[in-house]
Order: C-alpha cells, then structure tokens, then sequence
C-alpha cells in the first residue's frame, strides 16, 4: 500500500492531471473472497476511478467486484515496524489454541 | 535516548536483516536513500520502456492483415500500456511523482529501454517483438518477482502473467507465415535478422562494464547478471528458432557439450552506447509521438478535471437544498 504521508496532491499548479488524486485500488478475485489490494491510480473523481481500476487491473477477469478509496483518506499504522503498536499481541499467548493442555484421549478437540 | 547516528544504524541493522532474510521492503519501511533511489531509477526506466514499447508494434494495429490479427495487437499494445502504469504506481510508492515521471521521459532526463529505438518495417516484426522482446523481458522479469522491493515484486507478477501471451503470439504469427509463402518466410527470416543483436542487448551492458549492477544484487533488487539473462535468453530461444526454421545471424552460435548451453558471439556493444545516447534510428522518432500524445491529451485532461468540479458543486449544492427542494 502506498503510505498517505508520501502522497500529497501530487503539487498545485502543473496542469489538470498532475493534481488528479491517487487511488488505492481494491479487488476482489471472486465471490467468498475479501478485496484485496492491487495498486493504485490517478483519477479526476471516484467514477473515474473505478472505470480506470476495471481497465486497468480487470482485463482478464481478475475481479467481480471493485473498491476504489482516495490515498490520503487511509489511515495506517507508523512505518517502523518495531512500534509498540503490535507488541500487545504478542504477549498474549493465551490466546491461541496450543497454549492449552488437553489429555490426548479427549476426542474432537 | 538515542542519538540519530545510533538510529539510523539501527534502520540500517533492520533493513539488512530484512534483505538477509529474502523479506520483502515495504513501502513505509525505512530504506537507505540509496536504495530508493536506485528503486526509483530502475522502476520508472521500466515503466518508461512499457509506454514507449506501445509505439513500434502500434503503428502496426491499423494494418494488421486481419480483423484476429488487429484484435490481438490491441489487446497486446493496451497490455503494455497496463503494465507501465502497474510499474508507475509502484514508483510512487516510493515517493516519486506520476507527473514528473511523465515530465522526465518527456523531457529526456530518463531513459527507456534501447530497443525500442529499432524501426518495424513489415508486419513479420510484430511476430519477431512478441517472440524476441517479450521473450527476453520475460527472461528479465520473472526473476524480479523476487525483487526485494514488494510493491516492485508485485507489479512484476502481475505483468509476467501477461507477458506469457504475448510471447505466444508473436511466435504463433511467425509459424503462420512460415507455413506460407516464399516471400512470407524471406520476410520473417528478414525481421529475426534485424531484430537477433538488438533484443540480446536489452539486457544491458555485459557485466564487465555494468557498474550498478552489484549493488543492485546486493540489495536483491535484481536476481541474477545482465550476462547470465542473457545467456537464458539465447538458450531459450535457439531450439525455438530451429522448430520454425529459421536461422539466427550469429556465426559464432553452437551448442557446447561440456557446459550444456549455447555458445554465442558478442553484440557490438558501441551500438548499444550510440542507441542509449539517443542516437538509434528512431529515437528522435519515439521521443517526438509520446510528446506529441501528450500535448494531443491535454484537452482531455482538462475536461475530465471540468467535470468532476462541476459533479462535485453538484452533490455539494444537493446537500445543502432542504428536503423535497428538488434540485
Ligand atoms: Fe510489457
Ligand atoms: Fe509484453
């Protein structure tokens, strides 16, 4: 995924293009699958975006189903990935099933 | 506290040990300057090569012998379009922008692949870039959906899917014509002629004189040396060239029993110097369409950015209206 900080409006004042937003491109592959990310693009407006996602990342039928989303309207976790951000879900050990001792004769657990 | 020094060893320490462990570099990691800007160079250098790549095969889509032929031309042509805007995008991940990607291949300041510089005089040249070209990027990058850089590895995965078609076919089209008549199979065997030394160069310099490449190995950017995709290539494509009957113009070409690979003479590198300083015999040619398409697009630009101002007054004005108002 493309980092919101990197992205500004892409400058003022060089030309209409030049200002157009990017677009986080979303697909999902089939039905009973979640969107997935797949690039990005640049788009006048969100209707533009989505018919630019389907020619770009559907030519094949790679999709039944689109997300386009502004860059600078995602919110994500801080570049360093030794934050203190995931460090809850690493001590909690509780919390996946082999943490518990179950006698091997109990059946179906 | 740490002090910056201390810190930045610390990002280098993990980077490394990202690259060590064949992870991949994400695009809110930290990274060397050195890497991103390597990263930057080489991805828009592709993206570059993809979108000028469209022009020489093109040319041909309004004179394609067939209504299958033209069809499958277009397909192919918007293809390469696609696979220039996958590798934009991932450029700007790296913080580099779409318009002044676009300003700098505009302007000259960056470089796209050599071979498109080459001229496509008969139809038999769009089978011979399908099979040649696309079968020596394919050679390129199906190692580079390892490349360290994820959004970089990716875009490779997606465009190696593809490239797969394309190189089919090329090589189709050519069996075609050599099932035809003389002067087809003059006209195919013509095309391999021209084309043989140009596509082998597109793997760059020979490693003895490509002063990037170690670092960029070394970073995992890059998998393997421009000698060595080379020689992939050339021991690809030699049994394929048998199987359509056609001769490859190198006489230095024989199989070598003892490495299991096929020997080959050396392109004339000075050619390559002169095509990469701009001075191919269609440089001028490449450079003055896609300024000329740019400058052709400008209108459309303007009111596609018009129209999504005046859709978006619209909703702003139907949100303010009180209900049943109308609009
Ligand atoms: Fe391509
Ligand atoms: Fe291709």
């Amino acid at each position: 995924m493309s980092g919101t900080e990197q992205h500004g409006s892409g400058g003022a004042g060089r030309g209409p293009q030049e200002g157009w937003p990017l677009y986080e491109v979303f697909v999902r592959g089939k039905r009973g699958l979640n969107h997935v990310h797949v690039g990005s693009l640049h788009a006048a407006d969100d209707a533009m975006a989505l018919g630019h996602a389907r020619d770009l990342y559907t030519r094949r039928n790679e999709g039944v189903s689109i997300w386009v989303v502004r860059s600078s309207h995602i919110a994500a976790s801080t570049r360093d990935e030794k934050d203190p951000f995931f460090a809850p879900s690493a001590d909690k050990v509780y919390r996946h099933p082999t943490f518990y001792d179950i006698p091997d004769d109990v059946p179906h657990i | 506290m740490t002090t910056p020094d201390a810190a930045e060893e610390e990002h280098q320490a993990r980077f490394d040990a990202t690259i060590a462990r064949d992870q991949r570099v994400e695009p809110r990691d930290w990274m060397p300057e050195a890497y991103r800007r390597t990263l930057v160079r080489q991805i828009a250098q592709h993206a570059h090569s993809e979108i000028i790549g469209m022009q020489p095969e093109g040319a041909w889509i309004t004179r394609a012998p067939s209504l299958r032929r033209k069809a499958i031309l277009f397909a192919k042509v918007q293809d390469e379009a696609g696979h220039g805007l996958y590798l934009y995008s991932a450029a700007e991940t790296l913080g580099a922008d779409r318009a002044d990607l676009t300003a700098r291949l505009i302007e000259g300041r960056q470089k796209y692949s050599s071979i498109f510089n080459y001229p496509t005089v008969t139809f038999a040249d769009v089978g011979v870039i399908g099979w040649f070209v696309d079968g020596a990027a394919i050679c390129n990058q199906v190692p580079l959906c390892r490349s360290s850089y994820g959004p970089y590895a990716r875009a490779m995965v997606r465009i190696c899917k593809e490239e797969s078609f394309h190189q089919r076919q090329g090589y189709e089209l050519l069996l075609t014509m050599m099932r035809g008549t003389d002067a087809q199979r003059a006209m195919v065997q013509d095309a391999v002629d021209r084309w043989w030394w140009p596509s082998l160069m597109m793997f760059g310099p020979p490693d003895s004189d490509s002063p990037n490449s170690a670092a960029s190995m070394a970073w995992k950017i890059k998998r393997h040396s421009n000698d060595e995709l080379r020689r992939r290539f050339v021991d690809m494509t030699v049994p394929q060239a048998e199987k359509l009957g056609v001769t490859l113009p190198d006489p230095e070409l024989r199989w070598n029993e003892e490495s299991g690979r096929y020997d080959f003479g050396t392109p004339d590198w000075s050619e390559l110097q002169r095509v990469i300083k701009g001075d191919g015999p269609c440089n001028a040619e490449r450079m003055a369409r896609r300024r000329e398409a740019h400058a052709e697009g400008a209108w459309v630009r303007e009111a596609a950015t018009a129209h999504a101002a005046k859709q978006a007054r619209r909703r702003a004005r139907r949100a303010e209206a009180p209900e049943g108002a109308g609009v």
